[in-house]
């Protein structure tokens, strides 16, 4: 596993980022020291409720919310804090955001058109109006959408068509990475298929890497190839998509565990709903530490826990 | 769930041949197009669709509560005596709408009045449907809020909706919503603006509320895995028409509609890692348009030339079961529900057996 590891490229690396809002009489820190590596072309998952600071994450790494602490590496160069005019361009070209609402998210009083290029304009203002055109009309055929639409506004068309718009415009800028905040939270359930095939064909066309921000697992295990558990501004749990769903140790990725809707009226009959009380932890004296329990399942734990969740690992996995 | 023994057991609430239109920019659009439905005391009953389907429209109906560019072109609801399509005032309308029927709409977040604290939103409700005086009013109003989970009512009574987060604030809603023991209550996508966490338990909460006031239940939403836990019995729902309507059991694992087949196959928790989902190809029929046939037949890769003339009637599978396709006809070809149907089927074969 360590070997394997080696050999794939860390694109992304947070190193105890933390994210706080307010003044420093009434701080509230919604980012508490968080570590994780993002490899190339890989899905990395991020989930919790809201609240939990997931989506506060994606917005520290595009520079839209300022760290208070911590680096973020991005292609080995660090990219918050006080960055040059160049480097800042470049964040802006190789990491892109879909946001969840495309009700909200797209200017309602520009053309398609114009939406899908305001990105790459404002990067490369010397572009031709020719080569402008041929990009939209390429991002649009990339995401399915017809070249007649370019003309339209988005009010004309259903939350899915949107929300292809909405990928439209970062796939324009060519980005390494596409950060996903909750991308099909707000569509319907048969539109939500058509986006997330959408979304793994482009991977594999353009070798993207996607940070996906969800609270729903039950997609998660779906299309991340790794998932990061975060609770409160901590990351409480991460592993492998399979090794969390066959071993979920953490008595909060039970909870969410638990939760998801299951298409199923036997089995659904049968779920018990599990309640996340942080208070069953006791780390008065016992401090928790970040864990590698095994080869990259990782969980934040004291002593005690280890030795419960250890006990956990050798029972048969959960199907 | 076996005791539902519909034939026997006179309904609640009963729809016949409705119709609903609307007058949308100079054109009528028909938004229900001749539905007939029965729903039954106690039960929890689903209707399931996408978006435009004309779910929403389809219980705005039996409140009173169309735009006003909409009407009711024909057919009756019935309930308590009334025919509820005849409702012509708001006078009529106050005996049942709030009192009788209630409904929790989909988002917490703007079907309450910022401006008024919780404790008298729920107090209002009260007073506007009984006789009863204002501290009577406002022990209930406490007494509800312990009801739906709430705890240190008292001093949640005087706060004011920003001060709850969404989950609570939907515990609210379904406050107001049973504060009048209604007989029917209509959940209108209650949990789609909430977390998977929160939603789960707020689907628990109405289901306790269910046993414990006696409530008929109907669920409206578009994401079938949501149900499987809590609906009796489900309706499938596209453009206008109820096309499925069977036991939760047999809905999930022998449906028989195409339609329904399409809807389970792209639940994603279905899905197999690495593989495509499936989707449904193309878009919901435009209802300016009379339909012809069957209307989800041009986007059913498997359709029968029978689906684009004529539109099908309800074929019986089993009493409690009935879909409207053209595959239950005798003479219809064999076509096997997609892999993902028979899946779940084997899981449902394994539980009966």
């Amino acid at each position: 596993m360590a070997e394997q590891k080696k050999t794939k490229d860390v694109l992304l690396s947070l190193r105890d980022v933390e994210v706080s809002f307010g003044s420093r009489r009434k701080k509230f820190v919604a980012v508490n020291g968080v570590s994780f590596d993002i490899y190339k072309g890989e899905t990395f998952g991020l989930v919790g409720e809201s609240g939990s600071g997931k989506t506060t994450i994606g917005r520290a790494v595009i520079r839209i919310n300022p760290t208070s602490r911590g680096d973020i590496i991005f292609e080995g160069k660090k990219i918050n804090g006080k960055i040059s005019k160049e480097l800042d361009h470049e964040v802006i070209q190789k990491i892109q955001m879909i946001f969840q609402d495309p009700m909200a998210s797209l200017n309602e009083r520009a053309k398609v058109d114009y939406i899908i290029s305001e990105g790459l304009c404002n990067i490369r203002k010397d572009i031709s109006e020719e080569e402008r055109s041929k990009l939209v009309a390429e991002a649009m055929a990339n995401v399915g959408l017809l070249p007649e639409f370019a003309n339209r506004f988005p009010h004309e068309f259903s939350g899915g068509q949107r929300q292809r718009i909405g990928i439209a415009r970062s796939l324009i800028m060519k980005p390494k990475l596409i950060i996903a905040d909750e991308p099909i939270s707000a569509l319907d359930v048969s539109i939500r298929a058509q986006v997330l095939n959408l979304l793994s064909d482009l991977q594999k066309k353009y070798d993207l890497t996607y940070l996906f921000i969800a609270h729903d697992l039950s997609v998660m295990r779906f299309i991340c190839d790794r998932i990061a558990v975060i609770h409160k501004g901590n990351i409480v749990e991460m592993a492998e998509t399979e090794k969390l769903f066959a071993h979920p140790l953490h008595p909060y990725t039970q909870a969410l565990l638990s939760a998801i809707p299951m298409p199923n009226p036997v089995l659904a009959k049968q779920r018990k709903l599990k309640v996340y009380d942080p208070k069953c932890h006791d780390y008065s004296v016992d401090k928790p530490v970040w864990t590698e329990i095994e080869a990259g399942h990782f969980i934040l734990g004291n002593q005690k826990e280890l030795v419960e969740y250890r006990k956990e690992l050798t029972k048969e996995p959960i199907k | 769930m076996a005791q539902y023994r519909r034939s026997t057991e006179k309904p609640i609430l009963s729809v016949r041949d409705l119709v609903v239109k609307f007058k949308l920019r100079g054109k009528t659009l028909t938004a229900i197009r001749n539905i007939s439905l029965d729903v039954y005391k106690g039960e929890s009953l689903a209707i399931v669709g996408e978006s435009g389907s004309g779910k929403s429209v389809f219980t705005k109906t039996f409140m009173g509560l169309l735009d006003n560019n909409g009407w009711i072109d024909n057919g009756e609801i019935l309930f308590g005596g009334y025919d509820l399509a005849k409702f012509k005032n708001e006078k009529e309308w106050t005996k049942v709408r709030g009192k009788r029927i209630a409904m929790v709409f989909q988002d917490p977040m703007t079907s309450l009045n910022p401006l008024k604290t919780v404790g008298k939103q729920i107090q209002e409700a009260i007073l506007l449907h009984s006789n009863i005086s204002k501290a009577g009013a406002k022990q209930q109003a406490i007494k509800l809020l312990t009801d739906v989970g709430i705890d240190d009512a008292e001093r949640r009574y005087k706060q004011y909706p920003h001060e709850f987060s969404g989950g609570m604030r939907q515990r609210v809603v379904i406050a107001i919503a049973i504060a009048c023991n209604p007989e029917i209550l209509i959940c209108d996508e209650p949990t789609t603006a909430l977390d998977v966490t929160i939603q789960a338990q707020i689907l628990d909460l109405i289901k306790a509320l269910q046993k414990k006031f006696e409530l008929t239940v109907i669920y409206i939403t578009h994401d079938l895995g949501v149900v499987a836990d809590v609906a009796n019995r489900i309706a499938v729902m596209y453009a206008g028409d109820i096309v499925e309507l069977g036991m939760c059991e047999e809905v999930f694992f022998d449906p028989k509609h195409p339609y329904t087949w399409a809807l389970l196959s792209s639940l994603p928790q279905l899905g197999i890692k690495g593989e495509d989902l499936y989707t449904i190809k193309g878009t919901p029929p435009n209802l300016y348009q009379t339909i012809k046939g069957d209307a989800f037949a041009p986007r059913n890769p498997q359709a029968l030339e029978v689906d684009f003339v004529a539109r099908p009637p309800y074929f019986e599978v089993t009493p409690t079961h009935k879909a409207k396709t053209w595959l239950l006809d005798p003479r219809a070809p064999k076509v096997e529900p997609p892999e993902y149907i028979r899946r779940l089927r084997e899981q449902g074969v394994t539980f009966n057996g």
